[in-house]
């Protein structure tokens, strides 16, 4: 063998694998959606050509021997395609894959939940599908930014590449209670989303107590979370009185961040303050106050 | 890796097997160790595979009859568009296709935090025949992979996302 054949050899050898093809039916290994491309046949006269798969079906009537050309709006879904050159005489297959684009064109963003307590670890999660312009599902590795944002904080922003067309995230809610944006960008595309960040269970609770006539007034200092986020107005207080092995119980709505009720007065009571799961001071009521 | 069984669907989580009733004879195995985040409980990731594999089954005889309806068990989204579309294509030139699954091996790779999506991969083997009301009558044996998303719905998990993976 010359060095000529022995280049053409090779070239030949690193060429082959690109085709899927048999011995009357050449066409590229894979397509990407929306391009052009073309299918080679061999022999002569009539026959039809099939394209067929879960993503479409084509038919061309072709003059065997020459190309048969594909545009670039004819096969735009992904996927696995079979293809059937049927002539009087025979039929020949071959398969090819055509394959999402690169850029991506719409992201499938699911951010749940869409409302949560701050200061949450983990509390947020961000998944995001990677589709290009076909709504394909891009299957090659793409770099997906998911950012948490609002106006009191700094934002948290963290890059995951997909695996298999997703990526996923997971991430603490703010400390600060009140609207944030959540965004995924992967390419020129974002998706947005915004999440309730609402505060947390009561922290902290305190009551001051005074007597009044036959009545002892009770009322929590404002009640706030953990991270000084007001609680909202409507969260129940519940006060228990506690006097000669009886409970008197009062349920509270706040109002304006503040529960207030009076309880009758008794010498020796035992008087305690919850919201939720936050137990807050007790008031031992004495025979001289 | 536990062999393949034929006639039965074996699915192997972690180091427990478990089998269900086989309704076609079809090779299937099943590997769940590495999926995340969320747990998968072993009855969940035997839904997910029942669903799926009787998706193959719907697909198969939605292709066939060229009767879009019949995917409305099995997919929703952008899977059930697209296979309705390539069933309207199929009408339009005088085809059917028959997708016979012969083998899967899935490997659930992805359940999401909020538990409303899991994917897997399936390297199906299968045989395509096209026919029409004339003569044509022609097969090719397939091996491909495939990417599945799936979504919960009131009573099963549907496919949403169906996707061959250029190999």
């Amino acid at each position: 063998m010359n060095r000529c054949s022995a280049i053409l050899l090779g070239l030949a050898v690193a060429v082959a694998p690109l085709m899927a093809q048999t011995s009357a039916v050449q066409i590229p290994k894979t397509v990407s959606a929306g391009s052009s491309f073309s299918i080679g046949t061999t022999g002569s006269g009539d026959a039809t050509l099939y394209i067929v798969g879960p993503g479409g079906a084509f038919e061309r009537k072709v003059q065997l021997g020459n190309q048969v050309e594909f545009g670039p709006s004819d096969i735009t879904t992904a996927g696995h395609y079979s293809v059937f050159v049927v002539s009087s005489s025979s039929t020949e297959s071959a398969q090819f894959d055509v394959v999402a684009s690169s850029a991506p064109a719409s992201i499938s963003f699911l951010a749940k939940p869409s409302r949560l307590p701050v200061s949450l670890h983990n509390g947020i999660s961000g998944v995001a599908y990677v589709f290009d312009i076909y709504r394909n599902l891009i299957l090659q590795p793409t770099p997906v930014t998911f950012q948490l944002s609002s106006a009191e904080h700094t934002p948290q922003s963290r890059t995951e590449t997909t695996r298999d067309g997703v990526a996923w995230i997971k991430l603490d809610s703010p400390a600060s209670a009140g609207s944030t944006q959540f965004d995924a960008t992967a390419g020129d595309v974002i998706a947005k989303r915004v999440i309730e960040d609402v505060p947390g269970e009561a922290c902290n609770l305190k009551m001051s107590a005074h007597g009044s006539g036959q009545r002892i007034v009770l009322q929590t200092e404002p009640v706030r979370d953990c991270s000084g986020n007001a609680v909202p107005d409507g969260t129940v207080v519940t006060f228990t009185e506690t006097y000669n092995g009886e409970e008197t119980t009062a349920d509270v709505p706040l109002k304006r961040g503040i529960a207030t009720t009076d309880m009758p007065l008794h010498a020796g009571a035992v008087i305690s303050v919850a919201a939720g799961v936050a137990t807050g001071n007790e008031v031992r009521w004495g025979a001289g106050q | 890796m536990t062999p393949i069984l034929k006639k039965t669907f074996l699915f192997v989580f972690g180091l427990s097997l478990f089998a269900v009733p086989a309704f076609a004879q079809v090779n299937v195995r099943v590997e769940s160790s590495s999926v995340g985040p969320r747990d998968l409980e072993a009855q969940t990731g035997s839904s997910v595979v029942r669903d799926y594999l009787e998706a193959w089954q719907g697909m198969s005889r939605a292709m066939q009859g060229n009767q879009p309806s019949l995917l409305d068990a099995d997919f929703v989204g952008v899977a059930k568009e697209k296979l309705a579309n390539a069933i309207l294509q199929q009408r339009q030139i005088g085809v059917q296709t028959l997708y016979k699954d012969e083998s899967h091996d899935i490997k659930l790779v992805f359940y999401s935090p909020e538990g409303l999506s899991i994917q897997l991969v399936d390297d199906v083997a299968y045989e395509v025949t096209i026919t029409d009301s004339q003569k044509l009558a022609a097969t090719q044996h397939v091996r491909a992979r495939y990417v599945a998303v799936l979504s919960p719905t009131e009573s099963r998990w549907k496919v949403r996302i169906l996707q061959a993976e250029a190999q």
